[in-house]
C-alpha cells in the first residue's frame, strides 16, 4: 500500500484530519487514566480483611455507664450465645469495615515523637476471638491466657500483641518481627505473632500501604472492651441468626440501645464500605464506553462525507484498475495513520493528565502497559468505525468516472 | 434574513435527519455529563451561610507540645484550656465554644425507647451568630450558661420524632441520666456544607440536641472524645486536662478592623503561652479564618465529585471535537450548493452567518436536551448513598449556565466549519457542477 498519495490527500484536508486526531487524542488520554482509575477502585474493593467474612457478623450496642460494662457483657454474652445456629460470640472493639474504635501513632523509641513507625488500629479482642475471627497466624505464637490484659484506655499499658505482615514488613523490614517493641507515648508493646492479612476498620481512608497497619491486642473483658459483639454461624445461617440477635437486644439488655447501623454482617458493611468505589466503577465504564462511541461517531461522520466528496476519484481509479481492495485498503489505511497520530499525542496527553490527577489525589504513575492497550483499543475502533464508509466507498462503481455528477 | 435562514438551517437539519440526531446527542451527552458534575460541584462548594460568612472566624491555635517534625498546620480544633481562655476573654461582638459528643436521650412522658444522638455543646451566642431559626422558644442566656442551666433546644427533626411536631418548649427530656427542660425548638436548618463543626462530615445533618457548654461537661461527662491527642491521655473520657484537641471556637467580628485587633489577640496569646512553656509553636501557628477560607482550607468537595467534574470536561471537550468534525463535514458537503448562492451574489458574511445559524439550531437543541439529560443526571445523584444526595437540584444559576454553555459549545463548534464554508470558491464549485 502506497502511502504517500493518502498523506498528499490528507495534507488537503488539514483541518478535518486535525479534528479527528485531536478527538482520538483525547480519547485516548481519558481511556487511559479511566482504565487506570477502575483499576485502582477495582484492587480497593479486593482489599484482603484476613478474616472469614461469610461467616462473621457484629453487633454493636451503647447507651450504657461504664461501671454497668461488665453488667452488660455479662448478660449480652450468655443472652447472644443462647440463639439457635448461633457457632460462637466474643467481644471486639472493632472489625473491618466497621466503626474505627482506636487508632494511633507507634514508634519504635520510647519517646513517641522520634522514630515514628505511622499510625496504626489497635483491635482489642477477648480470648477466642483470635480463632473465631478465622486469622491465619505465619509466624510466632497464638495469644496464651496469661497475654490477656485489662485496659481503661484505648489499649492495655503493656501488652504482648500480633501485627499484621504488613505492618511487620513496614516497621522491621527484613527483619523477623518476633519480640521487637513499640511504643505509644507511655504504652508498651511486644510482637509476639504475625498474621497473614487483617484489614483495619477503615482500609481506604489509609492508602493501599496502610491498609493492614493492624495490632491484634489480647485484652480482658470489660473496661475499653465492652459493647461490641463479633458474631460467627454459618453463612446459610448468618442473616437469619444476626436478625434475632437484633430483635433479642430489647429482651436481653433493656436499657442499652442497639446501634442499627452498626450491627450488620461483615459481607454487608463491606458493601456499604464500598459502594463510593462501586458507583464511581460503573460511573468511570459509562464514560469510557460513550465517549468511544462518541468518537467513532466522528470517524463515521467525516470519513462518510470524504467517500462523498472523492466518489469520482474512486471511480476514475476504479476505471484505470484498482480492484475493490484497493479502495477499501486506502481508506482504512488513511484511518489508520490519522489515529496513528492521534495516539501519538494521546499518549503525552495521557501522561499529563494522569501528572494532573496525581497532584491532586493520591493516584501512583499511571503504568506503562496502559498505553499500547488503549492504542490498540482505539485502532481497532477506527477499524470498525471507517469500515462502513469504506466499504460503500469500494462499491462504487467504475463507471462513476464518466458521468459528470 | 434571519428568519430565511433558520427555514434553510431547518430543512438542512431534516435533509439527513440521523446525522443530524447524532449531532444533537453527543452535544447533549456532553453537557448532560458536565453540567450535571459541575452542578454538583457548585453546590457543594456553596456559601452555608451567606450575607454572615464573612464576619465568622474560626481561630486556630496550636496547643501541640512537643511538635512533631511533619506538624506544619495547626490541628482544626482546640484544646480546653486555650478556648476556654479564648472565650472567657470576651473579645470579640459575638463568641461560641462548640464541641459534640454522642449521647443517651429520652422522653419519659413519651414512653418511647431510648435513642443515641448528637448532642452539640456550645454556649449562648451560637444561635443569634448562627442566624439558627426557631419555630418555638428560644435560646438560652448567658446567664444559663454561667448558671450551669439543665435546659436544652431540640432539632425540628427530634421534635417530631419525639412530641408529632408540637410545641414541646417547657417539656422535659432525660438526657443521659440529667433531665432538662426543653427552652427552643428549632424550624428545620440544616447549614450546607455543615461548617461550625469540623469534625462532622460536611454534608450531614445538624445535631438533635442543644445544651449549655458547661452543663453539658457535667451531664455527659466521659462521653466526650478527642479530635486526636499527642500523649495519651490518663483517662481517656475525661479531656478536660488532657493533652487533646476537641472543642472549637468562633467569633463573630463585624469588622474588618476588629478582625485584625482579635487575630493580633490571638497571636499575643499563642506567643504568651509559648513563653510559658505551654505551647511548642506561637504565632506560626495561629489562624483567624472566615467561614469561606476556613472551608477551602478543609477541601469541602469530595474527591470522587472533582474527579467526576473533571472527566466530564474531558467528555464535553471530546463531544466538542466531534461536534465540530461533524458540523464541518455537513458544511462542506453543500459545497455546490453555496457555490451557487456565491455566484448568484450572496456575500462571504452571508454564508457564514447562515452556517452559524445552523450550528446554532444544533446546539439549542442539544442544550435542551442536554438539560433534560441535567435533569437525570441529578435525579440520579439523588439516589446514590452519598450524603449529599439531597443537595443535587438544579437552581436559576446553573439552569441559566447549562443553556448558555450549550449555545455557546455549538456556536463555538460551528465557527471554524462556517468560517471554511464561507471561503469556498464558487468558480470550482461551478465548474464541478
Amino acid at each position: 500500500m502506497q502511502i504517500r498519495p493518502i498523506l498528499a490527500a490528507l495534507r488537503r484536508h488539514r483541518l478535518a484530519t486535525l479534528l479527528i486526531a485531536m478527538e482520538v487524542a483525547l480519547a485516548c488520554a481519558v481511556l487511559c487514566n479511566a482504565c487506570f482509575l477502575v483499576a485502582q477502585r477495582w484492587k480497593l474493593i479486593q482489599t484482603q480483611s484476613g478474616v472469614d467474612e461469610n461467616s462473621l457478623a457484629v453487633l454493636t450496642v451503647n447507651g450504657f455507664e461504664p461501671t454497668q460494662a461488665a453488667d452488660v457483657n455479662a448478660r449480652m454474652l450468655a443472652g447472644l450465645r443462647a440463639i439457635p445456629g448461633m457457632q460462637a460470640v466474643t467481644l471486639i472493639s472493632q472489625v473491618p469495615f466497621g466503626p474505627q474504635a482506636g487508632a494511633a501513632g507507634i514508634s519504635r523509641d520510647a519517646d513517641s515523637f522520634k522514630n515514628t513507625i505511622g499510625i496504626v488500629d489497635f483491635v482489642l479482642a477477648e480470648p477466642g476471638t483470635f480463632q473465631v475471627l478465622g486469622l491465619k497466624l505465619v509466624e510466632g505464637r497464638m495469644p496464651q491466657a496469661d497475654d490477656y490484659r485489662p485496659a481503661t484506655n484505648f489499649a492495655p499499658m503493656d501488652a504482648q500483641v500480633l501485627v499484621s505482615r504488613a505492618l511487620a514488613e513496614h516497621a522491621w523490614p527484613g527483619e523477623s518481627p518476633i519480640g521487637k517493641e513499640f511504643w505509644c507515648d507511655k504504652l508498651h508493646f511486644r510482637v509476639m505473632g504475625v498474621v497473614d492479612h487483617f484489614a483495619r476498620a477503615h482500609p481506604r481512608e489509609w492508602g493501599a500501604q496502610a491498609a493492614e497497619w493492624t495490632v491484634f491486642t489480647p485484652t480482658l473483658p470489660g473496661g475499653s472492651l465492652a459493647g461490641t459483639y463479633l458474631l460467627r454461624a454459618s453463612p446459610a445461617d448468618l442473616p437469619r441468626v444476626l436478625r434475632t440477635a437484633r430483635d433479642a437486644v430489647a429482651k436481653i439488655a433493656p436499657d442499652v440501645v442497639l446501634d442499627q447501623e452498626n450491627s450488620q454482617t461483615i459481607t454487608d458493611l463491606r458493601t456499604d464500605y464500598f459502594k463510593s468505589d462501586r458507583i464511581m466503577i460503573d460511573l468511570l465504564i459509562g464514560v469510557i464506553v460513550t465517549m468511544l462511541g462518541v468518537t467513532a461517531l466522528g470517524i463515521v461522520g467525516l470519513a462518510s462525507f470524504w467517500v462523498q466528496q472523492r466518489r469520482r476519484q474512486i471511480g476514475v481509479r476504479r476505471a484505470l484498475g484498482a480492484t475493490r481492495g484497493d479502495i477499501l485498503r486506502y481508506f482504512q489505511t488513511e484511518n489508520f495513520l490519522i489515529v496513528t497520530g492521534g495516539i501519538l499525542l494521546g499518549m503525552l496527553l495521557a501522561f499529563a493528565l494522569n501528572l494532573a490527577l496525581m497532584t491532586h489525589y493520591e493516584l501512583p504513575r499511571l503504568p506503562l502497559y496502559y498505553l499500547p492497550i488503549g492504542a490498540l483499543v482505539l485502532w481497532g475502533l477506527g477499524q470498525l468505525a471507517v469500515l462502513g464508509p469504506a466499504l460503500r466507498a469500494a462499491a462504487v462503481p467504475p463507471v462513476v468516472a464518466t458521468r459528470s455528477v | 434574513m434571519f428568519a430565511y435562514y433558520l427555514d434553510l438551517a431547518l430543512r438542512s437539519l431534516k435533509r439527513n435527519k440521523v446525522l443530524t440526531a447524532l449531532m444533537v446527542l453527543a452535544i447533549a451527552v456532553g453537557i448532560g455529563a458536565s453540567m450535571t458534575t459541575l452542578t454538583v460541584v457548585h453546590l457543594l462548594s456553596g456559601d452555608p451561610i451567606p450575607g454572615k460568612s464573612g464576619v465568622l472566624f474560626f481561630p486556630q491555635v496550636d496547643p501541640e507540645n512537643p511538635a512533631r517534625a511533619d506538624h506544619t498546620e495547626p490541628y482544626p480544633a482546640m484544646d480546653y484550656r486555650s478556648a476556654t481562655d479564648l472565650w472567657n476573654a470576651h473579645r470579640a461582638d459575638r463568641q461560641a465554644l462548640v464541641t459534640s459528643s454522642p449521647v443517651k436521650v429520652r422522653a419519659p412522658e413519651t414512653g418511647r425507647p431510648p435513642l443515641i444522638l448528637s448532642m452539640l455543646s456550645t454556649t449562648a451566642d451560637f444561635f443569634p451568630m448562627f442566624e439558627v431559626p426557631f419555630q418555638y422558644g428560644s435560646g438560652w442566656s448567658a446567664q444559663d450558661d454561667a448558671s450551669h442551666a439543665r435546659v436544652a433546644v431540640i432539632s425540628a427533626d427530634l421534635n417530631a420524632k419525639l412530641f408529632g411536631g408540637a410545641n414541646s418548649v417547657g417539656r422535659s427530656l432525660r438526657v443521659r441520666d440529667t433531665d432538662v427542660r426543653i427552652v427552643g425548638v428549632l424550624k428545620p436548618w440544616r447549614p450546607t456544607p455543615l461548617f461550625y463543626d469540623p469534625w462532622s462530615q460536611n454534608f450531614s445533618k445538624t445535631e438533635d440536641v442543644f445544651a449549655p457548654f458547661a452543663s453539658s461537661m457535667e451531664i455527659n461527662e466521659g462521653n466526650f472524645q478527642a479530635y486526636t491527642c499527642w500523649h495519651v491521655p490518663d483517662d481517656t473520657h475525661h479531656l478536660q486536662n488532657s493533652d487533646c484537641v476537641w472543642v472549637w471556637l468562633w467569633v463573630e467580628l463585624d469588622s474588618p478592623a476588629k478582625a485584625n485587633s482579635y487575630a493580633r489577640f490571638v497571636t499575643d496569646y499563642a506567643e504568651q503561652q509559648k513563653a510559658m512553656g505551654r505551647f511548642a509553636i506561637g504565632k506560626e501557628h495561629v489562624r483567624v479564618r472566615d467561614v469561606m477560607t476556613m472551608l477551602t482550607a478543609r477541601g469541602m468537595v469530595p474527591d470522587d465529585v472533582r474527579l467526576q467534574a473533571w472527566l466530564a470536561s474531558a467528555f464535553l471537550a471530546i463531544c466538542l471535537f466531534n461536534a465540530v468534525g461533524l458540523l464541518l463535514a455537513k458544511f462542506l458537503r453543500r459545497s455546490g450548493e453555496i457555490g451557487v448562492r456565491r455566484a448568484l451574489g450572496a456575500s462571504r458574511r452571508a454564508i457564514f452567518s447562515q452556517c452559524l445559524v445552523e450550528a446554532g439550531v444544533i446546539g439549542l437543541l442539544g442544550g435542551f436536551f442536554g438539560w433534560l439529560l441535567t435533569l437525570t443526571g441529578l435525579w440520579l445523584v439523588r439516589q446514590q448513598p452519598v450524603d449529599y444526595a439531597h443537595l443535587a437540584h438544579v437552581d436559576t444559576v446553573m439552569f441559566l449556565t447549562t443553556f448558555v454553555t450549550a449555545v455557546a459549545t455549538s456556536l463555538l463548534a460551528g465557527l471554524i466549519p462556517a468560517l471554511r464554508a464561507s471561503r469556498v470558491v464558487p468558480a470550482w464549485q461551478l465548474k464541478a457542477l
